[in-house]
C-alpha cells in the first residue's frame, strides 16, 4: 500500500537494523558451530585440531551433563508451576475491587524490576541465612527447626528466588488479559445463568488461554538461561546440585576454557530453545496476520 | 443492603490482596529498612522492624567507596547508551515495516525476534573471544554494543507495534497536504509516535540496567555496571548485610521506580504485542 | 483550473488487477462522483488520482500536464478521507494551517486564510481545541477546511460522510454541495452510497470490477441505464428484473421495471401475485408481491397504500417505462 518511492526509502531505513542483527546471529554462531568440531582449549593454544563429534560425544556421555539437563528442567518446570497459577490467582484476586488497588499493584510488581544479582543476594543473606536469615527466625518463632535452604534445598531455594522475579511478570500479563475480558461476554454468561465457578471455567480460562501460553513460552525462554542467581548464590552446588545447562557451559568456557566442549553445549542450548522458540513464534506470528 | 454486602466483601478481598502484596514485596521492603541499621542490627535476632536507630551512615560509606559511583555511572552509561543507540537504528526500521510493508514485512519481525529467543551462552565463547581480541572486554563500546545488540528485536518490535497504530491515513493526508517525506517524519509521525517511544526507552533502559549475563561475563573493573558490583557482595563482604543492603537500594530503585511508570508499556513489550 | 484526464490507467496488487484499464475525462470545476459496490475499485482509482498509490500502466494528468509520475504533494490535490485523518496532536488552526505551513505561506496569510475557512465552516469557536474534543460533524468540517486553504486544483472526497449518522450526512451532503457552488473547483467524490450519488453529482461514474460501466448525469443514469449492473444499481428501491416468457414476448431477454413506474390494480394487470411484506413509509408504500414464476417484484405506490398480506393484487408497469436488456445484460 505504497508508492514505489516509499518503499525504496524504507528499504534503505531498514538496512542497518536488519544487517546488524544478522551479523550478530550469524558470526557468532557459526563459530560456536566450527568450535564444536575442535579440540580447542584456551590454556593450550595452537593445539586446535578438529575432532568430528568427539565434543559432543563427551559433552552427552558427562554426567554433570544430565544432572544440568534435569536441574535445568526442574528449575523451569517448578518456577513455570508456581508463576502461572500463583499468577491467574493474583490477577484474579487484583481484578476485584480493593481499596488502594493501585498499590498493591505496585507492591506485587516490584520484585521483576530488581535486578537479578540483588535478588539473589538479597534472599540468600538476609532471609535464607541458617542463623541470622529471617526465615530461621520465623521458624523458631513458630517452633520450628530453620532450614539451611541453599545447603539441604539447594535447587528449590534457586527455584523460589526465580519464582519470586517472575510472578510478578505472570501475574501483570495475565491481568491484563483479565481486563480486556469483555463486559457484555461476563454479563451474558450471568443471564445465561453461569455461576462463579462455570464462569471461570467456561468464559475466563478461554479467554486467558493464549495469555497464558504466551507468559508460559516467553519465561520457558528467558529460565532456560537463568545464570547469576546461580552465580552469586550457590556457584552450581553444592556438586552440581544447581548447575543448569547455562551455568555447565559457563564453567567449561570461562572456568576450564574448553571452548570445543562449551561450543558444543551451546549448540544443544540453542536446539533446546529453538524448539520453545517456534511455538511462541507461531501465536505471535498468528497475532500479526490479525 | 446489596451495597453492604458488597462493601464487606470489598474489604475481604482487599485485606487479602494487601496481606499478598505485602509478602510479595517484603523483601524489597527488607532490604530497605536494613540499609538504615547498622551492622549490628541487621543481623539481629530476633530482627528489628521499625523500633531501631535509624542510621544513614551505610549510604555514606557506600558512597565513600568511589567504586560505587564508578559501577553506578558505568550502569547508566550502558543502559542509556544501548537504548539510544538501539533507538537510531530502530526507528526507522520500524517506521519502514509499519508504513511500507512488503509481503517480507513479517517474516523480518519474526526472524528479529527468533535472535532474541537465542540462548545468550549459545554465543558466549565466540562473543568472548571476538571481545578479547578486539579489545572490547570490559570497556563501555563493549557493553553498549552487547546490550544494543540483545534488545534491538524489542525495541524494534515495540516501536512497530506503537507505530502500527498509527493510522495510514493520517500520513497519506499530510502527503496531500504537501509534506515531504522529511516533514511527514518530523511534523506528523514524530509528535504522534512521542508516548510510544518514550516507553520503549523507558523499558529498554529497565532491561539493560538488569541484563546479567553478559554484564557479568564481559566487564571485570573498569566497566562493570551495578550487576556485577552487586554481585562481588557474594564473597565474605556478603556478610555485611546492612552496607549490601545500602547499594542494593540505590541500585534498584531508580529502576523500580521508571518500572512502576512503565507497568502497562512492560505487558506490551515483553509479549511482543501478543497481549495487550 | 482543474481538468483531469485518466488515460488508460491500469493497477494491479502483486498478481491481482483491480483495475484493468479505466480512461476517463473530467472538466474544470465538475463534481464527479465514483459509485460502486465495495471492491469495485473506486477508492483505489481516487488514490490513483492522488498519487498514494503508483499506476501499474497508463497515464494520468491535470490540465493537460502529465503527473504520473510526480510526488502526492507536488500534484495540488487536497483530499478529504473516509477517517477524516486529522492530526491528533494540532489544534483546529494548527489541522487548517498545516498545508499552509508546508507551502511556507507567510504568517498573515495563513492567518487570513484560516480565519476564512473557519467562517465558512462555522468552525471560529472552536479553533483552539484539539480533534478528540469535537463531535464527528465537526472533525469532518475540520477536514474539508484542511483542503480547502490550499485551493487546491481539485478536491478528492473519499466516501468522507459514512462515519457520520444519518441525519448529520443529509446536513453535510447539502453543504458539500453548496461549497462546490461557492467554490466552483472540481471535485471527485467516492461513495458506496447511490442515494449521495443521485443527489450531489454533476457526472456520475459508476465502478464495477474495476471497469467504468457507465458515465452520465444522474437523471441520464436512472432514465437510459446503459446494462443491467447500472440499472440495478442506480434507483432505490432496486430496479425489478422480470426474465423468461414475460420478457420474451417484448423482445428482450429481460425486461426491468422501477418500483415507482408500477401501478397496482385489484381486478387484472400484466402480472399477477399475492401480496408479502408491506412497508408503509406515509408518503409511499414499498408493496412486495410475490408473482408466479417470477419471484418477488417491489412496486413503489404513492401515499399510504391500503393492502393486507396474502391479498391477490395485479401490477402493470407505466407506458413506455419498461427497460429492456438483451442476453449480454446490455440495453437494447
Amino acid at each position: 500500500m505504497a508508492t514505489l518511492h516509499t518503499q525504496t526509502a524504507a528499504r534503505f531505513m531498514m538496512a542497518p537494523a536488519v544487517l546488524l542483527l544478522l551479523a550478530w546471529m550469524l558470526v557468532p554462531l557459526s563459530m560456536t558451530l566450527w568450535f564444536s568440531f575442535q579440540r580447542y582449549n584456551l590454556l593450550m593454544p595452537g593445539m586446535e585440531y578438529f575432532t568430528g563429534f568427539e565434543n559432543y560425544r563427551y559433552f552427552f556421555s558427562n554426567p554433570s551433563f544430565w544432572a544440568a539437563l534435569f536441574n535445568t528442567l526442574y528449575l523451569v518446570g517448578g518456577v513455570l508451576i508456581i508463576t502461572l497459577a500463583g499468577g491467574t490467582l493474583l490477577a484474579l484476586l487484583l481484578d476485584q475491587p480493593i481499596f488502594g488497588q493501585g498499590i498493591v499493584r505496585l507492591l506485587v510488581i516490584a520484585p521483576f524490576f530488581v535486578m537479578p544479582t540483588v535478588s539473589a543476594l538479597v534472599w540468600k543473606n538476609m532471609l535464607m541465612h541458617p542463623v541470622n536469615g529471617f526465615f530461621a527466625w520465623l521458624a523458631r518463632v513458630f517452633g520450628f527447626q530453620p532450614v539451611d535452604w541453599l545447603a539441604q534445598l539447594p535447587l528449590v531455594s534457586i527455584i523460589i528466588i526465580v519464582a519470586w522475579q517472575w510472578l510478578p511478570f505472570a501475574t501483570l500479563i495475565i491481568l491484563t488479559a483479565l481486563q480486556s475480558l469483555d463486559e457484555d461476554q461476563r454479563e451474558a454468561a450471568s443471564l445465561d445463568g453461569a455461576g462463579p465457578f462455570s464462569m471461570f471455567f467456561y468464559i475466563t480460562l478461554p479467554h486467558l488461554a493464549r495469555a497464558i501460553t504466551v507468559v508460559m513460552l516467553i519465561e520457558t525462554i528467558f529460565l532456560l538461561s537463568v545464570f547469576a542467581e546461580i552465580l552469586v548464590t550457590t556457584n552450581g552446588g553444592p556438586g552440581t546440585s544447581t548447575t543448569n545447562l547455562t551455568f555447565l557451559i559457563y564453567i567449561q568456557s570461562l572456568l576450564q576454557f574448553d571452548v570445543g566442549l562449551a561450543s558444543a553445549g551451546g549448540i544443544v542450548a540453542v536446539i533446546l530453545a529453538n524448539i520453545v522458540a517456534i511455538f511462541l513464534l507461531r501465536i505471535v506470528g498468528r497475532n500479526l496476520e490479525a | 443492603m446489596a451495597r453492604a454486602v458488597s462493601t464487606r466483601r470489598k474489604v475481604a478481598v482487599s485485606i487479602i490482596a494487601w496481606a499478598i502484596g505485602l509478602i510479595i514485596f517484603f523483601p524489597i521492603l527488607w532490604t530497605f529498612l536494613t540499609s538504615f541499621k547498622t551492622e549490628g542490627t541487621a543481623i539481629a535476632v530476633p530482627p528489628k522492624f521499625l523500633f531501631f536507630d535509624w542510621t544513614l551512615e551505610n549510604y555514606f560509606t557506600v558512597q565513600e567507596r568511589s567504586d560505587y559511583f564508578r559501577h553506578f555511572s558505568n550502569s547508566i552509561i550502558s543502559a542509556v547508551g544501548s537504548t539510544i543507540v538501539g533507538l537510531i537504528i530502530a526507528v526507522p526500521a520500524a517506521w519502514a515495516m509499519a508504513f511500507s510493508p512488503t509481503k517480507r514485512t513479517k517474516d523480518v519481525l519474526m526472524w528479529m525476534l527468533s535472535t532474541k529467543m537465542l540462548p545468550a551462552v549459545g554465543v558466549l565463547v565466540p562473543i568472548y573471544l571476538l571481545f578479547r581480541d578486539f579489545r572490547l572486554l570490559d570497556t563501555h563500546i563493549g557493553l553498549i554494543i552487547v546490550l544494543t545488540m540483545i534488545n534491538l528485536p524489542i525495541i524494534v518490535w515495540m516501536l512497530f507495534t506503537y507505530f502500527k497504530e498509527i493510522p495510514n491515513d493520517i500520513l497519506e493526508a499530510a502527503r496531500m497536504d504537501g509534506a515531504g517525506l522529511r516533514e511527514e517524519i518530523l511534523y506528523v509521525l514524530t509528535p504522534m509516535a512521542v508516548p510510544g517511544i518514550a516507553s520503549t526507552l523507558l523499558l529498554n533502559i529497565i532491561l539493560a540496567w538488569n541484563e546479567a549475563f553478559w554484564t557479568l561475563n564481559l566487564t571485570t573493573t573498569a566497566a562493570a555496571p551495578l550487576t556485577a558490583f552487586i554481585a562481588s557482595y557474594s564473597s565474605p563482604e556478603g556478610l555485611f548485610w546492612a552496607k549490601l543492603s545500602a547499594a542494593s537500594t540505590l541500585a534498584i530503585a531508580p529502576i523500580l521506580i521508571m518500572g512502576w511508570f512503565s507497568q502497562k508499556q512492560l505487558v506490551r513489550g515483553l509479549t511482543f504485542g501478543a497481549v495487550k | 483550473m482543474g481538468s483531469i484526464t485518466l488515460d488508460h490507467v491500469q493497477k494491479s496488487f502483486g498478481g491481482v488487477t483491480v483495475i484493468p484499464d479505466v480512461s476517463l475525462d473530467i472538466k474544470d470545476g465538475e463534481f464527479v462522483v465514483f459509485v460502486g459496490p465495495s471492491g469495485c475499485g473506486k477508492s483505489t482509482l481516487l488514490r490513483l488520482i492522488a498519487g498514494l498509490e503508483d499506476v501499474s500502466g497508463g497515464k494520468i494528468s491535470i490540465d493537460g500536464e502529465d503527473i504520473t509520475k510526480t510526488a502526492p504533494a507536488q500534484r495540488k490535490l487536497s483530499m478529504v478521507f473516509q477517517s477524516y485523518a486529522l492530526y491528533p496532536h494540532m489544534s483546529v488552526r494548527g489541522n487548517i494551517a498545516f498545508p499552509l505551513k508546508m507551502e511556507k505561506a507567510p504568517k498573515e496569510k495563513i492567518e487570513e486564510s484560516v480565519a476564512n475557512a473557519a467562517a465558512i465552516l462555522n468552525l471560529t469557536d472552536y479553533l483552539d481545541r484539539k480533534p478528540r474534543q469535537l463531535s464527528g460533524g465537526q472533525r469532518q468540517r475540520v477536514a474539508i477546511g484542511r483542503a480547502i486553504v490550499r485551493q487546491p486544483k481539485a478536491f478528492l472526497f473519499d466516501e468522507p460522510l459514512s462515519n457520520l449518522d444519518a441525519a448529520l450526512r443529509v446536513n453535510m451532503r447539502l453543504e458539500i454541495s453548496e461549497l462546490h457552488k461557492k467554490l466552483n473547483t472540481t471535485m471527485i467524490y467516492v461513495t458506496h452510497d447511490q442515494v449521495e450519488a443521485m443527489t450531489m453529482a454533476d457526472k456520475i461514474v459508476v465502478l464495477n470490477a474495476g471497469n467504468i460501466e457507465q458515465v452520465g448525469s444522474p437523471i441520464e443514469l436512472y432514465t437510459r441505464p446503459s446494462n443491467l449492473f447500472v440499472a440495478g444499481f442506480i434507483g432505490s428501491p432496486k430496479m425489478n428484473f422480470i426474465s423468461g416468457e414475460k420478457a420474451r414476448s417484448q423482445g428482450a431477454a429481460t425486461i426491468g421495471v422501477r418500483p415507482e413506474h408500477l401501478q397496482l390494480n385489484r381486478e387484472s394487470g400484466m402480472l399477477t401475485g399475492t401480496v408479502g411484506v408491506a412497508e408503509h413509509l406515509g408518503s409511499d408504500t414499498f408493496v412486495h408481491v410475490n408473482v408466479e414464476g417470477v419471484g418477488q417484484v417491489t412496486a413503489r405506490l404513492p401515499g399510504d397504500m391500503p393492502v393486507s398480506h396474502g391479498e391477490t393484487v395485479h401490477l402493470t408497469p407505466q407506458e413506455g417505462r419498461i427497460y429492456k436488456f438483451d442476453e449480454k445484460g446490455l440495453a437494447i
